[in-house]
């Protein structure tokens, strides 16, 4: 998994905001891999950062509330930090596209769909405009909109149908990267089913890798190769599906196994929650992140930011209560 | 039996052409047409339009022949509107006007507009000092009254009717400035607008393509309203003396020529008043109708 065949890499990236009570740490000391062709689960609770993570990819960070303190955001090889802003509108949409939480505000209401996703390939494909037609038809048609419903409006379509359009117009210049933020937040649960199996389907078909933000450990199950966890603006612990949902470690991914109600448990009992609020994001705490809330908490991690631990080849974690196992190459986080 | 079967088959075949193309744009006309009130002020306007457009077929009279043996004469047969102290006809006069009064409306507006629409969406776009230096500059605009800052203008361009439509044109730019910022305000925060942005369109083409046909609505509605506010102005500017020039016809020159005989000749003054007052009202019953039909909210 620590190949070199990555497609995206992240590394110590540090955003910080600025605001009135003064600087807001969003993210911080964030690391990520990405390899072609894999889906990434980006989850957190609110505010943990996985927006402003996939907002400083996309280049698109709030000038100039929002700024990259540090770090390195390196996309096939190549820094993403330091293009030029036209470099970044080439690569917006061709290679990397996004989805967005809410299907209802995410296309524009004037516009019929079917211009809509001719406009984004006639963005970045030079071909003459009845090929961009047929492009158009032939993605409308995969995602499942039928050929006499293309003219219309997106008033005249239900939430399910318009984010079928918004995967259309992400996936229309077969991306190399595609960011999804809660596509699915938005939908009931059955559409839900049926939007991601379609994106399941569609990213096999065109070998598109994928991040999906999400607060959903279902959806991760349901799609993804592996997991990042966040917590108050950086990865906790990152694994592939598998040794996560059997072997969770970190005390903050175990709260959230453990609030997540059983359909088969006998017992009735009240849900465990994880006690408390992250920490205030304009003054962070000097250990770790979690030692307040965590129940395991031990003296140094009040001090101390954890390393990354590694707990196997595909799975790391930041908590000192795997302090026995190697750290993961590399200085460690301080 | 079978040519039913038949039929109903291509029925199904063929798209249904009622869901297409039933843009948003024709939902208003439905809610428009509802409106009898609106639907009257636009027939008024497209009216007076053609009356405009044909002057030269309708008027009995050309606007400017005198016939000084028949001097104030009252509304007859011959002269429906009577005739003015150079006996020229009021009603090919007033007919003859309606041409300057639509024009000036019109076309200051469209001045107004394309100036004050440009530096509204850029200063709602970008925000921040742009903003703030465009709108300080419409302020000061603003704070002067906006006959006042025509008659300034007039003054130093001299008088004459492009003149006057430069001058009502720009007295009126900084309310279509505001409109605009403000309409291009809320819609820039539209996750659209942001999905565009992550396609890698050019803030341009974002300005052009996604947000001005979405800040469309309040522009209509204030143009309306605005074409209305236009020609009162100019009317006002013809009527002291910095408009339109005689013989020209022009409503508002006319109330001022009548006014010194308003007392013995009362229609003098009569006719073009009510041209003004019609056109006015068509005008802004439209907007009113234009506004309701064009709010969200009301949408049913």
């Amino acid at each position: 998994m620590r190949g070199e065949n990555k497609l995206l890499d992240i590394k110590k990236l540090k955003v910080t905001y600025r605001s009135d009570n003064g600087p807001v740490h969003a993210v911080e000391n964030l690391n990520l891999e990405l390899g072609y062709g894999e889906t990434l689960g980006f989850v957190g609770e609110t505010g943990a950062g996985k927006t402003t993570t996939a907002y400083s990819i996309m280049g698109l960070l709030p000038s100039p509330q929002a700024k990259i303190e540090s770090g390195e955001i390196t996309f096939e090889g190549e820094s993403l930090l330091d293009k030029k802003e036209k470099e970044l509108r080439n690569i917006r949409g061709r290679d990397i596209a996004m989805i967005f939480q809410d299907p209802m505000t995410s296309l524009n209401p004037v516009m019929t769909v079917i211009e809509q996703v001719e406009e984004m390939i006639s963005l970045h494909k030079k071909i003459s405009k009845k090929e961009v037609k047929e492009q158009a038809y032939q993605i409308l048609e995969k995602v499942g909109i039928k050929e006499e419903r293309v003219f219309d409006y997106p008033h005249q379509f239900s939430g399910g149908m318009k984010q079928r359009v918004v995967i259309a117009i992400a996936l229309s210049c077969d991306p190399k990267l595609l960011i999804a933020d809660e596509p699915t937040t938005a939908l009931d649960v059955t559409i839900q089913a049926q939007v991601l199996e379609l994106m399941k389907k569609l990213k096999d078909e065109f070998g598109t890798s994928m991040i999906m933000i999400t607060h959903d450990l279902g959806i991760v199950a349901e799609i993804c190769d592996k997991v990042a966890i966040m917590y108050a603006g950086s990865v906790v612990e990152y694994a592939d599906k598998v040794s996560l949902y059997t072997n969770p470690s970190h005390p903050y991914t175990r709260g959230l196994f453990n609030s997540i109600p059983d359909i088969n448990k006998e017992d009735t009992s009240e849900l465990k929650e994880i006690k408390g609020h992250p920490p205030d994001p304009t003054n962070p705490l000097l250990g770790c992140n979690f030692s307040s809330r965590c129940e395991y908490a031990m003296e140094k991690c009040k001090k101390f930011k954890p390393k990354e631990y590694m707990l196997s080849d595909s799975h790391t974690v930041n908590c000192f209560l795997y302090d026995n196992h190697t750290y993961k190459g590399g200085e460690p986080n301080e | 039996m079978k040519s039913e079967i038949i039929e109903v088959e291509n029925k199904l075949n063929t798209p249904s052409k009622v869901a297409k193309r039933n843009g948003p744009w024709k939902d208003v006309w439905k809610r428009l047409k509802r409106s009898k009130m609106a639907i009257l002020g636009l027939m008024i306007i497209i009216t007076l339009m053609l009356i405009a457009l044909f002057a030269d077929y309708i008027a009995p009279y050309p606007y400017d022949r005198q016939d000084l043996m028949n001097t104030f004469q009252s509304p007859s047969s011959e002269n429906l509107f009577g005739t003015d102290e150079f006996g020229r006809d009021i009603l090919s006069r007033v007919i003859y006007g309606s041409r300057v009064s639509l024009l000036v409306g019109f076309i200051a507006v469209g001045i107004a507009l394309v100036i004050g629409g440009f530096l509204g969406a850029i200063s709602g776009y970008y925000g921040g000092r742009v903003d703030n230096l465009i709108m300080r500059i419409m302020d000061v605009l603003l704070a002067i009254p906006s006959m006042l800052l025509a008659i300034s203008i007039v003054a130093a361009l001299g008088p004459g009717l492009t003149n006057l439509m430069i001058a009502v044109g720009i007295s009126s730019i900084p309310t279509y400035a505001r409109t605009v910022r403000a309409a291009v305000m809320s819609i820039k925060g539209m996750e659209y607008i942001e999905a565009s942005k992550v396609s890698g369109s050019k803030d341009i083409r974002i300005i052009f393509k996604h947000i001005i046909p979405n800040s469309l609505a309040p522009v209509i509605v204030q143009s309306t309203l605005g074409v209305a506010g236009a020609i009162l102005t100019a009317a006002g500017m013809s009527f002291i003396g910095l408009g339109i020039q005689p013989p020209n016809p022009e409503w508002g020159a006319m109330l001022s020529g009548g006014r010194a005989y308003i007392r013995d000749y009362s229609y003098m003054t009569m006719f073009p008043g009510i041209a003004i007052m019609i056109t006015i009202l068509a005008l802004n019953l439209l907007g009113d109708g234009l506004r309701d039909a064009l709010d969200p909210k009301l949408k049913n």
